[in-house]
This record gives C-alpha cells, structure tokens and sequence, in this order.
C-alpha cells in the first residue's frame, strides 16, 4: 500500500478528531472577524467564536447555502485580504449567477497535496504521465489536478478538454499512464479509440481518475473495460476546494474524505439530524483550514451516505458514497423518496437508451410515475409482445428497486425534448 | 427466398403515424400492404413496398426505428376457399403464426397475396410448397409491382 502522506492518512480517530477540533475552533474564529455574513448570523444565533472548542460544538453553526454565495458575490464571503489570495476560479452556474472562490499561496498547497493523495491512492508514482482531459481554466478540475500531479512530482500533460482525436495520439505517442477527466469523457474516449480501430490494451495508461459529474457502477465497469484501466471516483466542488475533497482508493469502496482539512456531516435535509453510518442523507462540508474562502456547515445538496467502517486499504479517513442524487431532483411519489438517479440506474442494467423522462402527476389523490424511454433500434422487434415484454421487465425492475410501481412508456427516439443537449429529466405536473 | 418487410415503431399519439406516412409518399414510395399492430401505448407498423433500403435509410434518418423483416408471401388462387386452406395447410404442418395480412396489387387484378410471419418461416413455406401453393421471392414481389 502506497500513501501520499501516510502519518495523516492513516492517524487514529483521536488523532483526527484533535486536528478538527483545534482547525474548526481556529476557522470559526477567522470568519467571525473576517466575513460578515458569519459574524451576522452567529451574533443573531447568540454563538461566540470561544463557543466553538470541539467539533461536537459543530451544530451551534449556521449552515451556509449556495444562495448565501450569490447574495454575497463576488468577494463577500472571502475571509483573507486580496494581497494574500493568489487565484480566484468560478463554478459555471447552470443554474443561476455563477460564484467566485479564491485561493491564498497555502490553500493551493493544500489543494495540491489532497490531489496528490489521489494520485498515490491510485497507484501513480513520481514516474507517471498524468494526462488531464478536465478542462483548465476557471473551472477547478483541470488545475486542481495538475496541481496534484506537480506536488506529488509526476509528470503531467495538461491536455485540457476537447478534440478528441488529438487526445488519443496524445495518450499513445506521450504513453499517458493516468487519465482524470469526466467519466462521460472517458465513455467517450474509449468509444473512439474502438472506432478509430486503437487497442487500448497496448497503451501504457492503467488507472484513471473521474469525477465533476455523477456516474454510475454500470460506468465505471464500460470504462475500465474499453479503456482496459482501473476507474476510480474523485469528489469535490468549487465551494469547498475543487477535486479531491474526497477520494477513492484501490478498494473502490467509497471516497476517503480529506479529515484533516473538511468535516463531513449527513443530515436530513428537512429536520437538520444528523443521520447513522449507511442511511442516506444531504451531504454538508465545513472547511477547517482553508484561509480565502472557508465555508462554514455548506450544504451541497448531494445526497450520500458515510461509513466509519475501516477500510483494507489502511486509511482511516471517513469514507463517503457517489452521490445517489440531489435534494433538488428527489421527488416524494406517495410518500415514497425517489431519485431520478435511481431510475436511470435501471435502465442502465436493463441495457436500455439513458434517454428518459419521468412524468410524474396526480389523478385524484393518487400520485402517479410515468417513465417514458427512448426505444432503442436493438430493442425494437417486429412482435407486439416482445416489445411489451421489454416495458413488463423494466416495470418489474423499476417496482423492486423503487418500492412504487411506475408505467413504463417506450417512446421514439428523439422525441424526449433536450434543451442545451440535455434532456429535462423531470416533469412534475403536480406543482401548478 | 422470403419477401421482405418494414416494420416500424409508432408511438400511439396523434400525428405518429401521419409522420411515417408522409415521409414514405414525399420521397416516391408506394405502399402496396399496409398493417397496424397496436397497443395503449404503441403500433408497430408492417410494409410492403418496393424499395425496402430506400424506405428504411429514409425513415432512419429522420429518427424513426425501423427494421427489415423476413416474411412469406403467399398468392391466393382466385378460387373461392383458397384463404382457408392456406390456414388449414399451415395448421397441419404445426405452424406458429406471428400475424398475416393480406393485399392485392393493381396490375393483377385476379390475384390477391397473403404476407405471413411464422415462428418458422422456412417450414412454413416449404409445408406450403409443398402442398402445391406458390410462395413469393423478393424477387418476384419487385418484378411484379
Ligand atoms: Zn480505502
């Protein structure tokens, strides 16, 4: 087992619990004096800074919401002076303003050593090539993990994102040995070295770090399979660091998050209760060290489980799940919880086109789902029944996995609406 | 040895088929048979035209799924019993029928033509066959449209 930093990796609960307990207690300071918000909220709370002494104190805090960075845009919740932050980066905002973070000189150096875990965490040493495919720029995925790959000292090629071709010579003529970009990219990587007749088993390249987008286990094998590497999850998001937040080792058994750096809580999201080890719940991060841009209790609006369960791979950090959805995208279908993610997970093992739409209504005072797919040419048969045979399996599957029943429409191609190229997943014609 | 055929998938809404429709007559393909197979939610539509990869590269590519189906044709005798005993031929040979429709072409006015899809087609038209009733070619379906 190889580790980055094995001492902190792998340091006992009370060892953790220590680091956080002091960091948190010194962050909440720092963003009590430096970000108004904070002080504002605290003071409406009647918490001082000296309130906070251990991360049992945590829930004392404020939560800070996406909204709260849009309200405060662009620099209102940077808790160090411009003359110390050294890179800002933006998160797109697909759905709304795009905010802005920064970074002091010690806040990338922590950035680059979390990355650089993931790195080691996959088996990459010094002597690697690092190909990033995650685009650069304001986007933290491409110098996050450029970042990584210099301070663990490996080579690294910032390919940034686009024109596929060009990546393929690049990985074959470079001999790239690690991959990172999305895990969509990736499907489509390797879908076009098949096409352009490349045998990826003659490449170098053995591991590849995907993350930014949610993906499924159906994923992960196609990848592995047709670039004929090891694929393994990265977590993060612009508000809290970027990637590496957390990190999936060779185990491939849930992300280790960054302990020494972010607390991790799962919450439910109505009550705010903290839930047990395995039951789903929002996942909310505080920052602990971070200087320019520490956010106290944010709530990402993931949803995920943890597990405490120790991990073969020696590490003793908190592992996380893949986000299994949103707390935007679930829907409560006669009282039950469902995730779309959960849908297109079905149809992903039943083989079947990720073109979905799921049309939830209400006839009288029963809820009602529709799933409406695109039928797919291989599945289509000249045979009545054996198309209706293809809607009573995906029915039956969709019954078991979600716990409700849901009608299963097979629809042409193409006639799901996209708008930016993606498809509008969710049509909820309750709310009126 | 079979004839050939388009099947193609139709959402049952409004317009669906229409669609189909039109994109087969804007381009100058005759439909000879017709057939609608359908359920609540969906048709699946059987053709017999003349130009069967014309038909399906234009039906492809405007999104429409579309396959090309063996199927047998059979031509009916202008006597009176004949659609019945090309059903009692069938059924004695322990024939599964998938569906069978029927059509009539313009130029042979005393003939009318069966289109059957049997679990088997092979058997079935040898059990035809053999029972004295000519089966159609691809072939002989495009020589005489
Ligand atoms: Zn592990």
């Amino acid at each position: 087992m190889a580790y980055f930093q094995k001492e902190i990796e792998t340091a006992s609960r009370e060892q953790i619990t220590e680091w956080q307990n002091q960091r948190l207690a010194a962050t909440v300071k720092r963003v009590y004096d430096n970000v108004p918000l904070y002080r504002e909220r605290m003071d409406a709370a009647g918490v001082k800074p000296e309130d906070i002494k251990t991360i049992e104190d945590l829930t004392k805090l404020p939560y800070t919401s996406k909204q709260d960075l849009r309200d405060t845009y662009p620099y209102g919740m940077f808790a160090a002076p411009m003359e110390d932050v050294v890179r800002l980066h933006a998160s797109s905002g697909t759905t709304g303003k795009q905010i802005v973070v920064g970074y002091t000189r010690h806040d990338l150096d922590v950035w680059g050593e979390i990355c650089a875990r993931q790195l080691v965490a996959v088996g990459a040493t010094k002597k690697d090539k690092i190909h990033v495919s995650y685009g650069y720029g304001l986007f933290t995925g491409g110098l996050g993990l450029h970042g990584g790959a210099e301070k663990l000292g490996c080579v690294s090629i910032p390919v940034s994102s686009g024109n596929t071709e060009r990546q393929l010579t690049i990985m074959e003529d470079f001999g790239s040995d690690v991959l990172c970009c999305t895990p969509s990219y990736a499907m489509y990587l390797g879908e076009s070295a098949e096409k352009k007749g490349l045998d990826t088993s003659k490449l170098p390249l053995r591991a590849g770090i995907f993350g930014a987008e949610p993906w499924t286990e159906e994923m992960r094998q196609s990848i592995e399979k047709s670039l004929n590497i090891k694929a393994y999850d990265i977590y993060g998001l612009t508000e809290i660091m970027g990637p590496g937040v957390s990190y999936e080792c060779e185990c491939q058994q849930g992300m280790h998050v960054n302990e020494d750096h972010f607390i991790i809580e799962i919450i439910n999201p109505e009550t705010g209760e903290h839930m047990p080890d395995g039951e789903k719940g929002e996942i909310v991060f505080s920052c602990i060290t971070k200087e320019a841009f520490p956010l106290l209790r944010f709530r990402t609006k993931d949803i995920g489980t943890v597990t405490h369960e120790k991990c073969a791979c020696g590490r003793t950090f908190v592992r996380m799940s893949k986000p299994m959805g949103r707390t935007d995208d679930m829907l409560i279908i006669r009282g039950v919880n469902v995730f779309p993610s959960q849908i297109e997970t079905v149809l992903l093992q039943m083989d079947q086109s990720p073109n979905y739409q799921i049309i939830v209504d209400r006839v009288g005072v029963l809820d009602t789902l529709e799933v409406q797919v695109e039928l797919t040419e291989d599945k289509f048969s000249d045979t009545v029944a054996e198309i209706a045979k293809v809607e009573k399996d995906l029915t039956e599957k969709l019954k078991s996995l979600l716990g409700i029943a849901a009608k299963v429409k097979l629809v042409a191609p193409g006639t799901i609406a996209r708008s930016e190229g993606k498809a509008k997943r969710v049509i909820d014609k309750r709310k009126k | 040895m079979f004839m050939k055929q388009l099947s193609v998938f139709v959402e049952n809404k409004q317009g669906a088929l229409a669609k189909v429709m039109a994109l087969l007559s804007d381009n100058g393909i005759n439909m000879r048979a017709v057939s609608i197979a359908d359920t609540q939610d969906f048709g699946i539509l059987r053709v017999i035209v003349k130009e069967v990869d014309k038909a399906k590269d234009i039906l492809k590519s405007n999104n429409v799924i579309v396959s090309v189906t063996e199927v047998v044709g059979v031509e009916l005798a202008d006597t009176p019993g004949a659609l019945s005993k090309v059903m009692a031929v069938l059924d004695e040979g322990n024939i599964n029928l998938e569906y069978v429709y029927a059509f009539v072409t313009p130029g042979k006015a005393e003939s009318a033509y069966m289109v059957v899809r049997a679990g088997d087609n092979a058997k079935a038209t040898a059990v035809l066959n053999a029972a004295g009733i000519h089966t159609l070619t691809q072939e002989d379906l495009e020589a005489m449209l």
